[in-house]
């Protein structure tokens, strides 16, 4: 069963062009959903739309956001906020600015527990602890007490991760989770998001703009350009055979892990003018 | 131990700026023209009358060897004695300067009150009517100084409907059980609310004329960091985990932006100190400011020289502590 199914879902800026073209996509339960496309494809503002927290410029003009039976487009401004809380966490792109600089770091994860979830504090603390532990921080209990500039960037996205692992969510939005970070660092990030999303069993929607990191950590994926799916497969489907001409090109345009070096071909004007033209009035 | 550092660097330079006070003011009261002496004295005074009370003032010496006088006597805690109140500079100062402190603490509160409130507000509503709305007022609120709205308000509340006072800190007929010159305080402490009740109707109006302009730069500032913390990262976080915009607002964005507001409140505080003397004045309030009026009028050296001396060490000490408070609130400077 889907635990998040996108319908046709379009919008756009204000007095301005579409953003998001008839997207649809699903998320099944315990799922890993990888979105990919350039940048400016409109990425972000699917997993922003889900989540609801689309800058105030942008309006949706059509389609559903069905998150565990319910189109969250038609709640209630309150009532899809707490759903939401409930149910799912972001992971986001920059872990320096994601995480407030003037309170401790054992607050920010444990205080939506109690406020919003209702927990006692002595369990969303216990809790925090477990988490801490869980994305391999030595000394869990001495960094609950320091505040965010006291920690490096790695450090500080494993904190967001386990912050978003911590009420158990049905489905984790993942914006460019590593983009953000070293390159050394970036590879074990990418192992302990995977690692945790196993464990915990919980549905991911991964934005990327690296098809490596896809075929590491996915099972399907949607390909997205300027703001239209133009393809929906498996991640063995995809790397084995990409249906759409510019998903091919893409992946040519990716270098190999296999093999680096290989000679990488820049997407063709050919194909970015035929996918543009689809995109735009198919 | 930087902390320790930085405090004996502020002692230090605090007191080489009151001594530049005290210098400057010494020197520019006595060279402008107005004689103290001559306005004691009834008219037809002979000059040897003159002559007499000059010297017994010590004002037919040299100006700097005056103030080595002057001086000395200070560090011995003795400021001189005003010449048209025949009393200790210090004791008729200390004496005035609660009523001042209450009404200027009375105003800033006021300011913060309305400012943060409509900060607040604004945020919550923005890019709707009623922010247009608040930004107005507040724009209406900045291109008037205080004691426009001194009298504005006057008009509107004392004389038209007529709800506040207009004159003095307390009715003069009550009969007042006070040992301090913090008469607010002090009422609230006796629980004597009654009397609180009186001192506020007194107080309510000049404190909200100091209050009105600084409450605009206020709210002016204290919304544009807001809105610019609610496009923060960290603040949309918030928002997917459940919490209702005003709780952003309040728990997440606030805390942040409320530190450059602070800065600023700090200086605009001593500013508003420096407005009471025209406020107090208007309003007939018997405090430091009215008392700096008519030692002006009357050139009584002494009491202007004690009198400025105050406001320079309340404008320091302000300046001290909203650095401290400052360092308090900022972890990025706590831990270094
Ligand atoms: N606050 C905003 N207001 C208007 N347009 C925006 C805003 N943020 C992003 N956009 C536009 O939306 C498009 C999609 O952005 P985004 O989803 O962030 O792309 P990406 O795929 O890189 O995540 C971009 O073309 C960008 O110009
Ligand atoms: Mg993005």
């Amino acid at each position: 069963m889907s635990f998040l199914e996108v319908r046709n879902l379009s919008a756009r800026v204000k007095g301005g062009g579409p953003l998001l073209r008839d997207v649809s996509l699903t998320v099944e339960v315990g799922e890993v959903r990888g979105l990919v496309g350039e940048s400016g494809a409109g990425k972000s503002m699917i997993g922003k739309a889900v989540l609801g927290i689309l800058p105030k410029a942008v309006e949706i003009t059509g389609g559903q956001i069905v998150l565990d039976g319910t189109d969250l487009l038609t709640l209630p401004p309150a009532a899809r906020r707490v759903k939401v809380g409930a149910s799912c966490a972001l992971i986001p792109q920059d872990p320096l600015t994601a995480l407030n600089p003037s309170r401790r770091i054992g607050v920010q994860i444990t205080d939506r527990l109690v406020d919003i979830l209702g927990w006692t504090r002595q369990r969303a603390e216990d809790r925090a602890l477990a988490l801490l532990t869980e994305v391999q921080i030595t000394d869990p209990a001495r960094v609950l007490r320091q505040y965010p500039h006291e920690l490096s960037g790695g450090m500080r996205q494993r904190i967001l991760i386990a912050s978003a692992f911590a009420a158990e969510p049905k489905l984790i939005v993942a914006d460019e989770p590593t983009t953000a970070l070293d390159v050394t660092v970036q590879k074990q990030i990418l192992k302990l998001i995977a690692a945790l999303q196993a464990r915990h069993g919980t549905a991911l929607l991964f934005v990327t703009h690296d098809l490596g990191v896809v075929s590491k950590v996915c099972q399907n994926l949607s390909v997205l350009y300027a703001g239209k799916v133009v393809e929906d497969s498996t991640v063995a489907d995809f790397f084995g055979a990409p249906k759409h001409p510019y998903s091919a090109a893409l992946l040519a345009a990716t270098p190999k892990y296999t093999d680096p070096s290989a000679g990488l071909q820049p997407v063709p004007d050919a194909v970015i003018a035929a996918v543009r033209a689809e995109v735009e009035h198919g | 131990m930087a902390l320790l550092q930085t405090l004996l660097l502020r002692m230090i330079t605090t007191a080489v700026t009151l001594l530049g006070v005290a210098v400057i003011v010494f020197f520019v009261i006595r060279v402008v023209p107005g004689n103290p002496i001559a306005m004691m004295l009834p008219p037809g005074a002979t000059a040897e009358d003159i002559a007499t009370l000059t010297a017994i003032y010590g004002l037919d010496k040299s100006i700097p060897q005056q103030f080595l006088i002057w001086a000395g006597g200070v560090l011995q805690g003795d400021f001189g004695t005003s010449i048209t109140l025949k009393q200790p500079v210090l004791a008729l100062v200390l004496g005035r300067l609660p009523a001042t402190l209450e009404l200027s603490v009375l105003a800033l509160g006021m300011a913060i009150l309305i400012g943060g409130a409509a900060a607040l507000t604004g945020t919550r509503l923005r890019e709707t009517r009623v922010e247009g709305g608040i930004d107005i007022a507040q724009g209406v609120a900045l291109s008037v100084p205080d004691f426009l709205w001194g009298l504005v308000l006057i008009l509107v509340f004392g004389v038209l409907v007529p709800v506040f006072q207009i004159s003095g800190r307390v009715t003069p007929s009550l009969q007042l059980p006070f040992v301090t010159d913090f008469y607010l305080v002090e009422s609230v402490v006796r629980l004597r609310f009654d009397l609180t009740l009186d001192l506020l109707s007194h107080m309510l109006l000049p404190a909200l004329a100091l209050a009105i302009p600084l409450a605009a730069i206020i709210g002016q500032l204290l919304k544009q960091s807001l809105k610019e913390t609610m496009h923060l990262d960290y603040v949309t976080l918030a928002r997917t985990q459940g919490y209702s915009e005003a709780k952003v607002i309040w728990s997440q964005a606030l805390p942040n932006a409320i530190l450059p507001t602070l800065t600023l409140v700090g200086v605009q505080f001593t500013f508003l100190i420096g407005g009471t003397v025209i406020i107090e004045r208007l309003f007939s309030y018997e405090g430091l400011g009215n008392m700096a009026i008519d030692a002006v009028i009357n050139r009584d050296l002494p009491l202007i020289q004690g009198i400025v001396i105050l406001f320079a060490v309340i404008f320091t000490g302000v300046n001290l502590l909203v650095d401290l408070t400052y360092a308090a609130l900022n972890p990025r400077l706590r831990h270094g």
